[in-house]
């Protein structure tokens, strides 16, 4: 069978596992966050915690639990790192690096799972274990949890209450991610990947490093964390050994951030509002696809930086859906990618992580943005803005406009500066256009918490370091603190009934609109930077 | 204390007990459970054929080119534009065809580039074939019958779409090892 029908029919696979899946998990998703009732499982943690599970916080309160909770996991994250010598598994890897500790930490903390480290060489398996996994798990809870914040600002009538973030972290891990993930570790040892507690392993004369990778590689891909436990990530045949892991780790990936839209569909009790959403990400993910594809299929030389046992088809699918969800897992190093199959990547994360985004970040920066195009509409036919019963004000576009515009700044203060500083000199690993776009790159996945990367640049020293660490955190938390801050003031609101003026949002106008305001907002934003790096190369 | 206080000391109790399920109790489950027969195999990595590392000599089957340094893992991250490594490409494709004694234009693509974990164990159909009578000569044996061994360590698709085949370097030379006995 030829490569491209073969490659098609896998994309078919992949869409009808997620549609069997869509309408039970979505709906799923929406009882953990609805219930009243908490687990037993769930009691002891609130008991040993010393948290009250049945009250409810404020939009503030909310939002200092979310930057309390990030700020003291990133410290015992540090910590972790820098005894690592005294910790069961190290292997002598040693104590890492303030710098690296440091960046590492905001790095997982954030969901970003940027790696400046070489795992096989610096981290031990308590570390990935103990610190590493737990923050896949969370981070991945804590994006989930703000969405649902979100959401409940849109449901909430007269409200000065979002919900409790404790219950809302701790139900996202125990209930969603937890169980999936556990069958799913077993499921890819099944397929061959590694589960290991020793250092490596002698293959015809020479050791390769091994490590406890499957609990870790399913919570990376189901949480779109994307930190790879080898250094190759899941272009290591130890974490993606075949056709089949790799199709599985790419339905993990879109699993829940494709099926929140049904959950925010049934929260909102009007399902195709969160059909409107998933159509508009699935067309943005499928014209990314075509282009990263037909790139790379055309490429001079198409398999440096790939695997054969994927080939251009499955490394085209991977990276598309990395980028488009905040991931940064890779299964082909995307540095070595042709100008036009590098860029697409590049701007599936200059769109902002909504082409389905990652786990809950996705849905609530896509929800922002229909706030955006929902006011520009307002603009165009000189109406106040409503979207899902609620008026959008001066507060409320005010704290969309400054989620949106966070990441497109950090990215573009971060690289200007970089591409002067000294320090940037000798980091790079190609000259250029190409040089640029991989400091591009590195600001954009960082700032866009993806953590995939052009690779070939060197980010050990302390500028790298630090300035693509703070941001990670900028990326991350600029926008969180918007996000709750608008729910808060939708929250508040009485809801209003939809009238002959009102704009409906679940019809093709507004898909359009939408689909529109994403790509806009990128265009405007990126197009000189894209002009000069990825634009560049695929032209000479 | 300050309500910020009171939160982040909220969190650090919540993080400590999940990271009590989730660090320790999940992956403790996850390798508890790949001890299971038929599982542990394969979490171990015993006798594993997914990694291939160069074997010298003529002899044994060449993997791809490796920009990994052991025990660690990892790409070449040259871009298609970097004229520095499109020298290297050169190098390689004219020590694979004098190696083999074919002409340069013979030599497959996935001979010359580096995979992206430096460990692939695949190569295509293509380079295997083109190494096929060197290999023969060195270990005695009839071309059709190290043919025989490159088409039985060939491995397909995953339900005949997921991936991309190729000839697995790893077991075809640990089948060589068997057979040269």
């Amino acid at each position: 069978m030829p490569s491209t029908v073969a490659g098609l029919l896998q994309v078919g696979v992949l869409v009808v596992a997620l549609a069997v899946v869509y309408r039970p998990f979505g709906d799923y998703m929406a009882r953990v966050y609805t219930s009243t009732k908490h687990s037993r499982v769930e009691h002891a943690v609130y008991r040993a915690a010393r948290v009250d599970p049945d009250s409810e916080q404020r939009w503030g309160t909310y939002a200092q639990a979310v930057i309390g909770f990030s700020f003291v996991s990133v410290v015992l994250l540090i910590i972790l790192q820098r005894v690592q010598s005294i910790l069961p598994f190290d292997y002598g890897r040693g104590t890492v690096s303030p710098g690296m500790a440091f960046n590492t930490a905001i790095s997982f903390v954030t969901n970003t799972n940027w790696q400046s480290y070489v795992p096989e060489s610096v981290l031990g398996h308590t570390v990935q274990m103990v610190g590493l996994t737990v923050q896949n798990f969370v981070s991945g809870a804590v994006g989930m949890a703000v969405a649902v914040a979100l959401v409940r600002g849109f449901t909430r009538d007269q409200s000065d209450r979002l919900g409790n973030f404790w219950v809302d972290l701790t139900r996202g891990t125990i209930r969603i991610l937890l169980p999936v993930a556990g069958v799913f570790a077993v499921v890819l040892v099944a397929t061959g990947v590694v589960m290991s507690l020793r250092s490596g392993v002698t293959v015809d004369g020479q050791t390769v490093a091994t490590a406890p990778v499957a609990s870790q590689e399913a919570i990376k891909e189901l949480g779109t964390n994307g930190g790879g436990v080898l250094n190759a990530n899941s272009a290591h045949p130890f974490e993606n050994p075949n056709g089949w892991s790799n199709l599985i780790e790419i339905f993990l990936i879109l699993l829940i951030p494709v099926c929140l839209t049904r959950t925010f569909g049934t929260m909102v009790g009007n399902r195709k509002q969160g059909y409107v959403l998933l159509g508009v990400m699935g067309v943005l993910w499928s014209a990314m696809l075509a282009v990263i594809w037909t790139a790379e299929a055309n490429g001079l030389r198409p398999l440096e930086g790939k695997e054969t046992r994927f080939g251009i088809p499955s490394s085209a699918l991977f990276a598309d859906t990395t980028t488009a969800t905040s991931t940064g897992a890779v299964n082909a190093m995307h540095d070595s990618f042709t100008g036009l199959g590098g860029g697409g990547t590049l701007l599936n994360m200059l769109f902002g992580e909504m082409t389905p985004g990652g786990v809950g970040t996705g849905l609530y920066s896509i929800l922002v943005m229909a706030i955006i195009a929902m006011f520009l509409a307002g603009l165009m036919v000189g109406r106040t803005p409503e979207y899902l019963g609620k008026k959008l004000g001066k507060r409320e576009v005010t704290a969309a406009a400054i989620s949106i515009l966070a990441m497109p700044t950090v990215v573009l203060i971060g690289a200007g500066i970089a591409a002067v500083v000294p320090a940037t000199q000798g980091a790079l690993n190609n000259h250029g256009s190409h040089g640029l776009s991989e400091i591009l790159y590195a600001y954009a996945s960082a700032s866009n918490n993806n953590g995939s990367a052009f690779a070939g640049i060197t980010v050990t020293n302390d500028w790298f370091q630090a300035s693509l660490g703070v941001c990670m955190a900028l990326g991350r938390f600029i926008p969180i603190i918007a996000v709750l801050c608008l729910a808060g003031s939708l929250a508040k609101q009485k809801k209003v009934p939809a009238t002959a003026g009102t704009l409906p949002t679940t019809g093709p106008l507004f898909a359009t609109l939408l689909t529109g305001a994403i790509v806009l907002v990128a265009a405007l934003t990126f197009v000189p930077a894209l002009a000069l790096g990825p634009i560049a190369e695929a032209l000479l | 204390m300050t309500n910020f206080g009171k939160q982040a000391l909220a969190g650090l109790r919540v993080l400590l007990v999940l990271t009590l399920i989730t660090g320790i109790l999940y992956p403790a489950a996850v390798w508890a459970v790949s001890r299971l027969p038929g599982l542990q195999a394969n979490a171990e990595a015993v006798d594993t054929t997914l990694v291939a590392v160069t074997r010298e000599g003529d002899g044994w089957f060449f993997p791809r080119p490796s920009a990994a340094t052991l025990p660690a893992s990892g790409g070449s991250n040259k871009g298609e534009l970097n004229e520095d490594y499109t020298a290297v490409i050169a190098e390689r494709r004219a020590e694979v065809a004098q190696r083999e004694g074919v002409a340069e234009d013979l030599v497959p693509q996935d001979a010359v580039t580096a995979s992206a974990s430096g460990l692939d164990p695949h190569i295509s159909d293509a380079y295997a074939q083109l190494q096929v009578s060197r290999v023969a000569r060195a270990n005695g044996l009839s071309d059709d019958a190290v043919r025989a061994l490159v088409a039985e360590h060939t491995d397909g698709r995953g339900l005949g779409i997921l991936g991309e085949p190729g000839v697995n370097v790893t077991a075809l030379n640990r089948a060589l090892d068997e057979t040269a006995k």
